[in-house]
């Protein structure tokens, strides 16, 4: 691990892999392509309350830890089966697909609805929360996501063309205890969590039909979205009104 | 019929399956340089210089060539019949470069990595030009796309390159205006559709060597090797006789591989250098370098009496041929000539436009191939204007379509570039086709739609269609049966296996007429040395062109067969039969293995061929209703295809499992067409949905129910009854499917693709920016 | 660099560039059954077994195969044959470019999957494109396939 670290801020244009399915597509030549597959950090397993993902875990096993299809409904599992198919997502890693932030992401939507942290070898513990906010994330490796394991609602969705699409939008959306997370992502920025519509449904009395209508509106107006090839801005504000409206109903009522 | 309408299993899957080394590039010889090609970033530049002495100085590079290095010789590439109906427009280089993707410079190393660098050192300095990106706006624009003086057309097409013209077309039947002014009800209506690439598996793959007679061998993915010979041959001032093209196994075409692609520039090396070249596409290559449907704009007017009979039928079509005008016209003419003879029983017709050429990837051949874009307009307008009569849109086909024993003026007058052939529909089940098609999708019970509840509205919506089988009076298919001892056959058909089953279905019909098992029939299929000519695979013609030579060459061969077994058995000729196993007479008889043992080693010595061709004198219209379930989310506008009837009038199936996965595949192609496959380009030109990650073909998650059946139809004209099966399958969706969404939701979509965006905006009576217009 | 693999069962050595993957490694290599279809690991057609799960050699650095066992469709002929014949009675070979591919997913989807049902099938081999099929007769074929103990 040490020696990985060495390499990769050894000066040059140098980077960790995860699986290595997207160095072709990165748009600038590396120096050195760091592999930490050899360090021991391909599993999951439950330690202290909190599942343990290792960042060379793949995206598959992710998608089929059993524990995973059943912690707030299957979120995780869900967002990390819809991306591409099962020989990238053999091959494509956790590790991989956090660190990069990608907006694109599917994982990251489910992850941030849930108590979710990272390791970093040098710079230690950082909640995934702030580590998507962090301005400059610098050069390190990733060991480890953690997720608490604890009770609660969840629902996530993400809306492509077609099943092996990027996602147009994705959303998630949990409860736990009454404490409400929405997290909006591909609007095409990277996902973040709708600060105010969360606080709007944390203060609501009833959580009724009408509420959560209004929360999605509030989750539409205060998320800065954008247009691509997959979809306008325009659409992509409706479509977050409706995937956040479903997702409160899903757990809510 | 023992061998035909039966679903045997195909005589190369198995193999394939296993991975035998069968396609372009699984044949390529070991230690072949390796082309690549340095295409131009900017949709239109003039080469002011290019100089390649460094590339040519890297230490493993072969060969460079620029425009530089070719003789201007114009041509097209789009993979016809001689004299093309398409104009003579391109050079292997120029100087000039008309798209994103187009040919600068083609580098030949001892490695991909090494004829990448090289691409890396080759130095151009362009003049870049203003393009035209809107196909709305490139007729007579002051920027010239082609002013080339060599370009030419074959034949009067139309051609006006001043004006951005590649072929422009006119005709009248009866007097439009006079007929919509008297109808009670007009509908008129705008309808678009995109630039939908092939996508298909094998990207385009292409070798070279000179062998040890000194001839230049080529494999080739291609659909058309004996039109890539001669056009090599002009291209290259190279003789035809010293040119050999194979097709291997081919990975899927659809039209994709009916145009020239990289056997001009890698056979140029291989003359240059002697040395064994080869080239395989990338995928974006194959997306911005070969060909896409024409898209088009087409304008629609139809008017009818209030009784609901059809009275007149107008249609302005602006078609975008891209860069280079391979298939411009025909693609055009197809708009009308195999979608208007649906509704053969209107007045007056009048069809007319152009097709323009932009700075876009040029257009050219593909499955549906101008019928499906012209369907869509039609099919669509046709419940437009039901809904204003107040009519049911299948009682309203029934009574004003082409029905068997009847004819349309559009056959005799609309043919590919030329006038067409006359015919009447001796096969045409179409009624029986709408009416089982309506029984598998429930269509009574479901339409037009309903509210579901959960955020999710139901709807139905049909299409009727037809296409043809074959080019009659120019498009030729040729066999060759011949007898080896032992009692086997080869058969030798210039008739082009891409992966829809043609080798297989060459073979029962063969086997049928010899009534010998089609174990006995080794098919050898392309190879323009060895086997006899065929125009290729596309227009449909295979089954019904290529079958019909295989059907005359086997009934040859069994002639032959009988009268050397009555000279044997000494018997008289009309009194001796061949049952697939002996020749017989009376109680005398001899098996063909001895039959022919003895003529290989015993007796009378020879060698029976027996070789015929087969030219069409009409092209008998498949047809089919298709019928689409679906159900639209209404919070996203994601629309999803329940189930999908069809029902089609293709003839006899030569092999019922084969004729269905042609229509299942076409029915997702199409679905793919309408639902899932925009293209999309940048502000400046560049091709975005250039890869199979930003350009999305359907999965085998977005399809559902699919109910494919044939009518019972037997057409004379065909071999043991077939016509054509390979197209009809595509035209359907794209009406059928938009019809589906507007009774769901009561979005009208007229634009493709119809995503998600487009029918959630129309709920919201929102506009929606469109790709380029709206 | 020189990386050490299992293919098929044998024992390979390969020199390889430290950014070269699989997919060129094995065409190189004279395994032709191993195919390209795009560069964006978006088609599935370059599919082969890395410990018998399918992964997209296209998009796995040959270094990380280092110690696996990768398997193309000549490593499971009796199961290729078996579903070729199961697509020769769907009439869905077709053109044949990904059949080699679709052979090894399945093949690994049967010792993956107990009993899957037509949308569990379908989401295991949704990465793996067909352009001819349809994926109507493809699907009946597998399906039979999958039947056979």
């Amino acid at each position: 691990m040490e020696e990985a670290y060495g390499i990769l801020n050894d000066g040059g244009e140098n980077a960790v892999i995860g699986g290595g399915a997207w160095i072709r597509m990165l748009p600038r030549e590396l120096d050195a392509a760091v592999d930490i597959s050899g360090l021991g950090l391909g599993t999951i397993k439950k330690e202290d309350g909190r599942y343990e993902i290792g960042s060379m875990v793949t995206l598959r096993q992710v998608e089929m830890f059993k524990p995973f299809s059943e912690l707030f409904n299957g979120i995780i599992s869900k967002s990390a089966g819809a991306i591409m198919g099962v020989s990238i997502r053999n091959i494509a890693t956790a590790g991989g697909s956090v660190a990069g932030r990608f907006g694109f992401s599917d994982l990251i939507p489910a992850l941030l609805a849930l108590d979710t942290s990272l390791f970093f070898h040098a710079r230690g513990g950082i909640s995934l929360e702030d580590y998507m906010e962090s301005k400059d994330v610098g050069k390190d490796i990733l060991t480890k996501i953690t997720i608490k394991d604890h009770e609660g609602r969840g629902w996530f969705h993400t809306m492509k063309n077609t099943s092996l699409d990027f996602a147009v939008l994705n959303a998630a959306v949990s409860n736990s205890d009454g404490r409400c997370r929405i997290i909006v992502g591909a609007r095409p920025y990277k996902a973040v969590p709708a600060y105010d519509a969360m606080k709007f449904m944390d203060e609501c009395g009833g959580k009724t039909p009408a509420a959560i209508r209004e929360a999605a509106s509030i989750a539409a107006g205060e998320l800065k979205f954008g247009g691509n090839q997959r979809g306008s801005r325009e659409y992509r504000i409706e479509l977050c009104k409706t995937l956040v409206e479903r997702g409160l109903s899903e757990v809510f009522l | 019929m023992k061998y035909v309408n039966k679903g045997i299993p195909s005589v190369d899957g198995r193999g394939l399956m296993m991975g035998k080394p069968a396609y372009t590039d699984d044949l390529a010889e070991q230690g072949s340089l390796v082309v690549k090609v340095l295409r131009s970033p900017h949709p239109f530049a003039r080469i002011k210089s290019i100089v390649t002495d460094k590339a040519l100085n890297l230490e493993g590079v072969e060969c460079v060539l620029t425009h530089k290095d070719f003789e201007r010789i114009p041509i097209t590439r789009a993979g016809q019949g001689y004299p093309e109906p398409s104009p003579h427009d391109k050079f292997v280089l120029d100087d000039y470069v008309r798209h994103v993707g187009d040919e600068v410079a083609a580098v030949a190393a001892v490695d991909t990595e090494t004829a990448l660098a090289a691409l890396d050192l080759i130095e151009v300095d362009y003049e870049i030009l203003e393009p035209v990106l809107d196909f709305e706006k490139a007729f007579g624009n002051k920027i010239v796309i082609h002013p080339e003086p060599e370009i030419h057309e074959m034949f009067p097409i139309g051609f006006d390159p001043a004006n951005n013209v590649a072929a422009s077309y006119m005709m009248n039947v009866g007097e439009i205006e006079k007929t919509l002014q008297e109808c009670d009800v007009v509908v008129e209506s705008s309808f678009y559709t995109q630039a939908q690439a092939h996508a298909m598996m094998e990207p385009h793959a292409v070798n070279a060597r000179i062998d040890y007679m000194g001839r230049l061998v080529l494999y080739s993915s291609t659909q058309t090797p004996f039109h890539v010979r001669r056009i090599i041959s002009q291209a290259l001032k190279y003789p035809l006789s010293k040119i050999r093209v194979i097709k291997p196994r081919v990975g899927g075409g659809f039209g994709g591989k009916q145009c020239v692609h990289g056997e001009l520039l890698v056979s140029a090396i291989t003359l240059r250098t002697g040395r064994p070249a080869k080239m395989a596409y990338t995928r974006k290559e194959v997306f911005e370098s070969t060909f896409s449907r024409h898209p088009m704009r087409i304008n629609i007017r139809l008017g009818a009496s209030k009784e609901g009979i059809l009275k007149g039928i107008d249609v302005d079509v602006l078609s975008d041929t891209g860069a280079y005008g391979e298939h411009a016209l025909t693609v055009f003419m197809v708009t009308g000539s195999k979608v208007f003879p649906l509704y053969n029983k209107v007045e007056s017709i009048r069809f007319g436009g152009r097709v323009v050429y932009t700075n876009h990837t040029p257009s050219g051949a593909f499955r549906g191939y101008g019928a499906i874009q012209g369907n869509f307009a039609l099919e669509s307008a046709i419940d437009i204007l039901c809904e204003k009569l107040g009519a049911d849109p299948v009682e309203f086909r029934l009574r004003n379509m082409i029905r068997e024993g009847e004819t349309s003026p559009i056959f005799e007058i609309m043919g590919e570039g030329t006038e067409g052939t006359a015919m009447v529909m001796e096969t045409c089940k179409l009624d029986y086709c709408i009416k089982r098609g309506m029984e598998l999708i429930g269509w009574k019970d479901k339409y037009p739609g309903s509210k579901t509840g959960g955020g999710k509205a139901r709807g139905v919506g049909m299409a009727i269609a037809m296409q043809g089988s074959g080019i009659p009076y120019i498009d030729m298919g040729a066999a060759m049966i011949k007898l080896n001892d032992d009692g086997f056959f080869n058969l030798l058909v210039g008739a082009t296996e891409i992966g829809q089953g043609s080798d297989t279905i060459l073979v029962q019909i063969a086997a049928e007429s010899l009534g010998v098992e089609p174990e006995k029939i080794i098919v050898y299929s392309s190879d323009s040395d060895l086997t006899p000519f065929d125009a290729g695979a596309y227009a449909s013609s295979t089954t019904y062109v290529s079958g019909n030579a295989v059907k005359k060459a086997a009934d040859g061969m069994s002639r032959m067969i009988i009268e050397e077994g009555a000279r044997i058995l000494g018997t008289a000729i009309e009194d001796t039969v061949f049952d697939g196993v002996s020749i017989i007479s009376g109680d005398r008889s001899i098996t063909l293995r001895d039959l022919s043992n003895k003529l290989f080693y015993n007796e009378n010595q020879r060698q029976l061929v027996s070789a015929e061709s087969y030219v069409g004198t009409k092209s008998p219209p498949p047809f089919m209703a298709g019928f689409a379930e679906v159900e639209v989310d209404t919070g996203t506008g994601k629309v999803e295809v329940l189930d999908y009837a069809a029902v089609v009038d293709c003839g006899t199936t030569i092999n019922p499992n084969l004729a269905r996965g042609q229509v299942e595949g076409a029915l997702v192609q199409g679905i793919g067409m309408t639902l899932f496959e925009d293209v999309v380009y940048s502000k400046t030109g560049s091709l975005m949905s250039n890869s199979m990650m930003n350009y999305r073909i359907p999965t085998r998650r977005e399809i559902n129910g699919m109910h494919v059946e044939f009518a019972e139809s037997y057409e004379t004209s065909g071999p043991f009854g077939a016509k054509s099966v390979g197209e009809i399958g595509i035209d359907t969706p794209p009406a059928a499917i938009t019809n589906a969404i507007y009774n769901a939701v009561g979005v009208r979509v007229r634009s493709l693709p119809a995503t998600p965006e487009k029918v959630l905006m129309g709920m919201l009576g929102k506009a929606v920016k469109e790709n380029g217009h709206g | 660099m020189k990386v050490r693999f299992l293919v098929n069962g044998e024992k390979k050595t390969f020199e390889v560039k430290p950014d070269e993957y699989l997919l060129d490694t094995l065409r190189n290599n004279n395994y032709k059954s191993v195919r390209r279809g795009c560069e964006t690991s978006s088609c599935g057609i370059c599919t082969v077994l890395m410990d018998g799960m399918p992964v997209a050699s296209c998009s796995l650095l040959t270094a990380k195969a280092e110690g696996r066992h990768i398997t193309t469709v000549e490593g499971i002929q009796e199961d290729a044959e078996l579903l070729a014949g199961f697509f020769g009675r769907e009439g869905a070979d077709q053109c044949g470019y990904c059949n080699p591919s679709i052979a090894l997913a399945c093949y690994a989807m049967k010792r993956e999957l107990k009993d899957p049902t037509d949308e569990e099938i379908k989401a295991y081999l949704v990465g793996n494109l067909c352009r001819c099929s349809g994926y109507s007769g493809q699907h009946r074929a597998i399906r039979a396939y999958l039947e056979v103990k």
